[in-house]
């Protein structure tokens, strides 16, 4: 399967001349760009580990593409997604967010179903990577 | 008695609340020096006087009748402090370049309004003029809600940023289609379109405005079926996914049971009408912010009194009254699509719910600034007869907060349903990144289009049916102000 969580994922896999102009333009529009890893998918993970603060003062997206290229070397079987964040009264969130590495092979999600009264259907989605130890995963 | 006598307000007690009729503006209610408060709420009506009915008299007649007024001088006026229950009237301008109408200006004292309604408010500032028989026509174009009365609503429940953490989706539009054909469907059938445009990359997919509990498919059976499909497509995809599931219904107490059942089934967003009324609303509204629902409105019935400029309420209007009433998404327009939408004035619904303050802009109808107090921003839903064709049109008009819905060009796709939204996913990624690459989307976008096909056969067929379907129809609904260009 393909994960599909992110800004750009139905996209072919951007290049680094592509994830550098993302940055380039939030940068222009005044967002701190970040990097975050996770080996647990699940969409509901809302708390990827986070390689670094987001770069509040960074002025040039050479400094992320370096944070990016060290962030793959230490997690080469990852995902890995960059973040820009907005600190502007009324949004402080995050404006941008897409994946910029994926594990050479994408175990995906099964689904399990809990029958309850009436026709009802309790159900979990399951990370089929969590099957294994953390670190062991991809 | 001249016309200034006339338009002048008698002062001295004994004669002014003598038994009889008087002229609305000489009983208080046209104050032509008149400095609204910062607390006061401000209207704008479009009036069209009977002929022979003075602009400034027809003014006084609306702020009257819309406030303390009755037809004849009543006495017991004088037990209240009446001159600030009057709403005064206080400009009168002619619309340019529209004979026999014209812009009224009435301000409301915030005393006259119960904290929290929209039900109230709109007793008071709609409930008996429109009928008013020395009015021709009358049209209410904007309002001024004052920061003390905005904080005495909740706003929408979740909100556009809460909305995006919850969903864990930003920098793009969402994506949606509406459940097609709307009506018929069984309960399975149905949600296998659900499953299939989820899956084929769609955010949302939703019930129509007509689909509540029919002979062909029951609500339990919809909500169980979409349910099923929602977590289907959420393992497939690993992104979160919902449907819209309608809790319109006959009574408070079936709307409340629905979406109680959408709860326990999992579900992240209900939807409901607008005819269901504004005090329904703001209690799903209320029952939403309890239950961490996205509430999403669909305006059923508004064009009846939207559309024509003449008579009627603003479609602006309505969404001020929607964002306090507290609704997370509400459809709002699309420009390009089936149904009517002049870019400038959709743009103006848009600012209306989306900004946390809003300028004075002639050019997209909005009068008045409006500080929106910290209240959450609305996100404006764009549906009907928009295609993959037109997303670069779409993300210029619509820019990113906003859900595109493509129904029939969804579920209409030639390659099947999970197809056409794929078609429309790749289409809106690619538009998304050319444009942060700084290049001009409004005159590349067919190439940026082509280029995003070239390796997406789904856009590439999607291109070929729809890519020359376009709606150039007038509007009807424009507004008046539009500027002139300077002389170089």
């Amino acid at each position: 399967m393909r994960l599909t969580q992110g800004t750009f994922s139905y996209l072919p896999d951007l290049s680094d001349a592509q994830i550098r102009a993302q940055v380039e333009y939030c940068l222009q529009q005044g967002w701190a760009v970040s990097l975050e890893y996770t080996d647990d998918p699940h969409p509901r993970n809302t708390y990827w580990e986070m390689y670094g603060n987001p770069m509040f003062d960074l002025k040039d997206a050479a400094g992320l593409m370096a944070e990016l290229d060290a962030c793959r070397k230490t997690f080469p079987g990852h995902y890995i997604k960059l973040n820009a964040f907005d600190s502007t009264q009324g949004w402080e969130s995050l404006r941008l967010s897409f994946l910029v590495q994926r594990p050479r092979t994408e175990t995906g999600f099964g689904l399990t179903r809990a029958e309850r009264e009436g026709r009802r259907i309790a159900y979990t989605t399951h990370a089929y990577a969590t099957d294994r130890a953390e670190g062991e995963r991809y | 008695m001249g016309r200034r006598d006339q338009m002048t307000t008698v002062s001295e007690g004994s004669t002014r609340y003598k038994a009889g009729v008087l002229k609305y503006a000489q009983m208080g209610y046209w104050e032509p020096d008149y400095q609204p408060k910062d607390t006061d709420v401000l209207a704008l009506f479009r009036i069209t006087p009977q002929d022979g009915v003075d602009p400034e008299e027809a003014a006084a007649a609306v702020a009257g009748e819309s406030s303390t007024a009755t037809w004849t001088v009543v006495w017991t006026d004088r037990l209240t402090a009446c001159e600030m229950y009057r709403a005064k009237a206080y400009k009168v301008e002619p619309v340019p370049g529209t004979p026999g109408q014209y812009i009224a200006y009435i301000a409301y004292d915030l005393d006259l309004f119960e904290p929290g309604s929209i039900a109230n408010l709109t007793a008071s500032i709609i409930g008996n003029v429109f009928g008013f028989k020395p009015l021709k026509a009358l049209r209410l174009e904007d309002m001024r809600i004052p920061v003390a009365y905005v904080k005495t609503f909740d706003g929408p429940p979740t909100g556009i940023v809460v909305e995006r953490e919850r969903l864990d989706k930003f920098g793009r539009p969402l994506l949606g289609a509406t459940v097609k054909p709307k009506l018929g469907l069984s309960g399975k059938n149905y949600g296998r379109v659900v499953y299939e445009a989820l899956k084929g990359g769609l955010d949302f997919t939703k019930d129509d405005e007509n689909i509540n509990s029919q002979p062909f498919m029951h609500w339990r059976d919809r909500f169980l079926a979409c349910m099923e499909a929602v977590n289907r497509a959420q393992a497939a995809s690993g992104e979160v996914k919902g449907h819209y599931l309608n809790v319109t219904a006959a009574t408070m107490e079936d709307m409340y049971e629905r979406a109680e059942f959408a709860k326990t089934l999992g579900s992240n967003i209900v939807m409901i009408d607008l005819v269901i009324g504004y005090t329904a609303i703001q209690s799903m509204s209320k029952w939403a912010r309890r239950n961490d629902m996205i509430l999403h409105l669909h305006r059923a019935g508004h064009s009846t009194y939207t559309r024509q400029k003449s008579h009627g309420v603003s479609f602006r209007v309505i969404s001020k009254w929607m964002r306090l009433a507290g609704v997370d998404h509400i459809h709002a327009g699309t420009v390009v699509g089936k149904l009517e939408g002049d870019p400038n004035s959709v743009q103006g619904f848009y600012n209306v719910l989306r900004e946390e303050h809003n300028a004075v802009d002639l050019q997209r109808g909005l009068f008045f600034e409006q500080d929106w107090g910290g209240l959450r921003k609305v996100m404006p839903v764009a549906s009907g007869g928009i295609h993959a064709g037109q997303m670069h049109q779409l993300l210029t008009y619509l820019g990113e907060d906003v859900v595109l819905q493509f129904g029939g060009g969804t579920i209409g796709h030639p390659m099947g349903i999970a197809a056409g939204a794929t078609a429309n996913r790749v289409a809106l990624e690619a538009m998304v990144l050319a444009r942060n690459e700084g290049r001009d989307i409004w005159n590349e976008g067919p190439e940026i289009l082509a280029a995003a096909a070239r390796h997406c056969a789904p856009l590439k067929a999607a291109l070929d049916v729809w890519g020359d379907v376009t709606f150039n129809y007038a509007s009807t609904d424009t507004p008046d102000f539009v500027p002139t260009p300077t002389a170089s």
